[in-house]
Order: C-alpha cells, then sequence, then structure tokens
C-alpha cells in the first residue's frame, strides 16, 4: 500500500516546527485525500496502525466511512481503543471526521454497535431525508464562532457522504453543537469541546474551504510553537487555492 | 440544501483519459491528473475515474494512476473499472477512491454490491448501469415514442446481459448500493442530450443518489436531467475536455433553473 510505504518511514517532525499527526488506520478507506491534505496545509503526517505510532504525535485524527461495529472490532483489535479513549480523556487536540467524529457518541443505530461514549448521544439515521445516502456538498451553518472555522463563512459547502450522524443529549448537547446542516431535517454537522471536534462532513475532500479548516486545525496546534501569526488563520497558500473550488 | 453536483468524468484507457462515441472509436484527452486538477479549480464538485479498457481486458483497476488523480484534486474520487472482489475495492479506496463503481462484476455476481457494502458502508459503493433502449416489436415503423424498456449492457458496453435496466437498478440499491450512475448507450458521446425518460424511470423505483450520464451537449442538458430525469448530480465528459462549456457555465444555467448548485469563485469572475 502506497501511503504506509510512504508515509510510515516518517514518524518524527523534530526539527522543521511542523506539527505531527497520527491519521488513525484502522484498514478501510481512503486515507491519500487526507494524508495529501494535512501535508498541503503544513503538517506531517503518521498513519496510525497500532498503538506505538502515536507517541510524539501533536494532534489525532480519526477518519473513516462506513458502519461502527466493523470499525469498532477493526480498532480492538489493532489496540487502538484504549489509546484513543486516554487521548480523549486528556483533552489532547482531536478530530473526528464522518464515522471518526460518530464513534465518539455512545452507541449507533446503524447496526447496534457500542461505540466510544465520550459524546452522549447515539448515531441515528437521518430523518426525513429526500434521498440516502446523503451525498454531495450541503452547507454547513454555524451556530458560533470557533477558531477551525477562522476565515470561513457560514453557510459554506462541504462535501457529505453518509447516512447516519450522531445526535448529542444531555446538558452539554446545545454547548458543543457548533453547527448544523439541513438534509430533511437538520443534524448536527460539526461539535466542538476543549481539544476535541468532529465534523460530518470530508474536510480533505471539500476544496480550499475543506483546506482552510485543516490550516485552522493544524494552526492551532502549533500556535506558541512556531509562532504562526494569528493573522494567518483562514489563509490557504495560492497554488492550494488552485487545487479546489471556493466554496461560494 | 444539498446541492446537485456537476462531474467531469476522466474514461482512462492505458493510463490516458479518451473519449469515444457510443463508447467506441477512442480519441486521447490527456493525462488524467492534469485533468483532475485543472477541474478541481474550475469548480468540478466531484470526479469519476473510469478505467475503461480493465474490465474487457480482465484485470485491475490502474492504482498508480488513482493515486496521482487523488492527490491532485481535494474533491471526491469515484473510480470503476475492473474491482471484482472486496480486496481490489479495499485497494482501489486505499490508493485515493473514495467511491468505487461497480459495473460487470455487479451484474456476474451480485452478492458482491452486498459484501462491499456491509464492509465499506453503502455509501462507498456506486452501481454504474450502462443501458440500451429496446424497441418493441410493436414499435417497429411506429413513430417513435417513449420506449417501454431498456437494456444492461456490461463489458464496456460491448456485451447484452437480457436484464432490464430498472428492475436491475432497483435490485442493485436493494443489494447495497448507495449511488446509481446511469449511462445511456444511446446517447454516450453522441451530444444529443441526457435519456431523461430512463433517468426518471430509474429516480422513481429508488431511494439512492442517481448520476445521469451520456450525451450531454451544453448547460440545458443538465438542466433536463434534473427537472425531467430527476437526476441527484449529473456526468459530462468531452464537453468540459474540449472546453465547449465550462463547468461554470453550467452551474450559472441550473442556478438561473433554480436548481441549487455549489457555485465557485470563477462563476462570480
Amino acid at each position: 500500500m502506497t501511503v504506509a510505504g510512504e508515509t510510515g518511514a516518517v514518524a518524527s517532525a523534530a526539527g522543521d516546527g511542523r506539527p505531527l499527526i497520527a491519521v488513525v488506520d484502522y484498514g478501510a478507506g481512503n486515507l491519500v485525500s487526507i494524508d495529501q491534505a494535512l501535508r498541503a496545509v503544513g503538517a506531517d503526517v503518521v498513519l496510525a496502525h497500532r498503538p506505538e505510532r502515536l507517541a510524539g504525535a501533536d494532534a489525532l485524527i480519526v477518519p473513516g466511512v462506513g458502519a461502527a461495529a466493523p470499525a469498532m472490532n477493526r480498532l480492538r483489535r489493532r489496540r487502538l481503543l484504549d489509546p484513543i479513549l486516554a487521548w480523549l480523556a486528556d483533552d489532547r487536540p482531536f478530530l473526528g471526521i464522518c464515522l471518526g467524529l460518530q464513534l465518539l457518541f455512545d452507541a449507533s443505530d446503524e447496526d447496534g454497535a457500542r461505540t466510544l461514549g465520550v459524546i452522549p448521544g447515539r448515531t441515528m439515521e437521518l430523518r426525513d431525508a429526500p434521498r440516502l445516502p446523503h451525498i454531495g456538498w450541503n452547507q454547513v451553518d454555524l451556530r458560533r464562532d470557533h477558531a477551525l472555522f477562522a476565515g470561513i463563512p457560514s453557510g459554506s459547502n462541504f462535501y457529505f457522504v453518509h447516512s447516519y450522524a450522531g445526535v448529542p443529549e444531555g446538558p452539554g448537547a446545545d454547548a458543543m453543537t457548533l453547527a448544523e446542516t439541513t438534509h430533511g431535517r437538520p443534524f448536527v454537522s460539526v461539535v466542538a469541546r476543549g481539544n476535541l471536534a468532529g465534523v460530518q462532513f470530508h474536510p480533505e475532500r471539500s476544496g480550499v474551504d475543506g483546506l482552510r479548516l485543516l490550516g485552522n486545525f493544524v494552526r492551532s496546534l502549533a500556535t506558541g510553537a512556531t509562532g504562526s501569526p494569528a493573522d494567518s488563520a483562514g489563509a490557504v497558500p495560492r497554488d492550494l487555492a488552485a487545487a479546489g473550488a471556493r466554496g461560494a | 440544501m444539498l446541492c446537485h453536483r456537476v462531474i467531469p468524468c476522466l474514461d482512462v484507457a492505458n493510463g490516458r483519459v479518451v473519449k469515444g462515441t457510443n463508447f467506441i472509436d477512442l480519441v486521447d484527452e490527456g493525462d488524467p491528473p492534469e485533468l483532475a486538477e485543472r477541474y478541481a479549480r474550475e469548480g468540478a464538485d466531484e470526479l469519476v475515474f473510469l478505467d475503461i479498457t480493465a474490465a474487457p481486458e480482465g484485470r485491475g483497476t490502474l492504482l498508480d494512476i488513482v493515486e496521482r488523480t487523488a492527490r491532485r484534486a481535494f474533491i471526491p474520487l469515484t473510480v470503476g473499472g475492473g474491482v471484482r472482489h472486496v480486496n481490489e475495492m479495499r485497494d482501489v479506496l486505499r490508493a485515493g477512491a473514495d467511491k468505487v463503481s461497480l459495473n460487470t462484476a455487479a451484474v456476474s455476481d451480485p452478492e458482491l454490491v452486498t459484501r462491499c457494502a456491509r464492509r465499506f458502508g453503502r455509501q462507498a459503493v456506486v452501481v454504474a448501469i450502462d443501458a440500451k433502449r429496446v424497441t418493441e416489436p410493436d414499435d417497429a415503423g411506429a413513430e417513435p415514442r417513449a420506449p417501454v424498456k431498456w437494456e444492461v449492457y456490461v463489458r464496456g458496453g460491448r456485451a447484452a446481459t437480457g436484464l432490464d435496466a430498472v428492475d436491475w437498478a432497483a435490485r442493485a440499491a436493494a443489494l447495497g448500493a448507495g449511488e446509481l450512475l446511469v449511462t445511456s448507450i444511446d446517447r454516450d458521446g453522441t451530444r444529443s442530450g441526457f435519456d431523461t425518460d430512463l433517468l426518471r424511470a430509474i429516480s422513481e423505483r429508488v431511494s439512492v443518489p442517481l448520476v445521469a450520464s451520456g450525451g450531454a451537449s451544453g448547460p440545458a442538458d443538465f438542466v433536463a436531467a434534473v427537472r425531467d430525469g430527476h437526476a441527484d448530480a449529473i456526468l459530462a465528459a468531452s464537453i468540459f475536455h474540449r472546453r465547449m462549456h465550462s463547468i461554470a457555465a453550467v452551474k450559472a444555467a441550473m442556478a438561473a433553473a433554480g436548481i441549487p448548485v455549489r457555485l465557485t469563485e470563477e462563476v462570480h469572475a
């Protein structure tokens, strides 16, 4: 597999000031896009298919598509469940993408799987959706400002491909709901709490605004470490701007 | 509100983008990664990469070109051609595809659709259907009218299957396809408009998203595919490859017709 071969040897960001992001690899799905996008916005990437590879990482990203039960089984088999839970318990920088967000909830209606239980609530099928799966570009409506969306206006389009979404419950639900998207009815498309964030869409496949979001995430790790000017938030290098359409 | 997607299609043969008429007479149109980057820049919502010589030649997908293409464009990539097993789908996803399109293999092994959906989720499984109009004997010599049936063809449009396209579409969705990519063989490369009768017949039978393909000549066809064909996304190749129409112009026409689309800076420029 070319990604593992290419990035597997690069385990350290030492000396170059680029944050090192561990992308959890549990054996299914496209990691090329997230690898390419993170490198494009100034991070080094290590694909973590076993717990040892989380060592030295500044942030953890759990990507993924598909169903919860096989994902949980693969994480367990690769001894990654406990390290991920410990990472979250310490409130270290974390981004869940699509299934990686859904796994943070207590359980999934999709196959009845018990998931990580870090966010109270369940992953449920989208209600009253005209078509499922929900595939394509849809608007992310922000409820409040957040560093992750610096330079990205509310209502910008991001790419979704899913049928289920997490439904936060309990007293903290409103506080951690950062954005909603409507397909049939509104659902929670972004959550944020402390250093934890989760997006139901795919920023690595969402053109320039997706790169902006990942760039904001990466810069938040470098704050204080590299002296990146705060006013660079939301900026995308010009050559990257050429690589994707600007969301209107 | 979910936007209707405009999807340039890269038909790849021997590592080059090609385009034919009615699935034959291939003409070289360029390098896949270069075209992918150009289309992402011009506002494409997604890309479809079809290795059209894989199935007829009985070999796997060109993984290195898939990866180089995926790394050049930060928009979703669907890859089809030559995937016959779950492990081959895994390899294509790991090379950078977000969705995999099954065509010939799904017809010969329908359970493959279910196995792939179970492993990777139905949203990653596209079933591509190449359909050709069947003229009923009663219609011979009669005035042209809406055809009653379409037949599924496989192996790059070379082999008839006897399957009814609308029935197969419904079955594919029931088996686990998360999206259908429906190409009219009659219209493919002819620039005579999409077969909206075929699209609507399938759209009414399934609840998964439907991608229209085959016959685009200009912006009005994209509007018709949505309005009359009830398509969720529209795919085209030669009109974009040859710069006959820009993606921005197509989207502007769709927006003017009240169809939600993702507008890009080039539209406003």
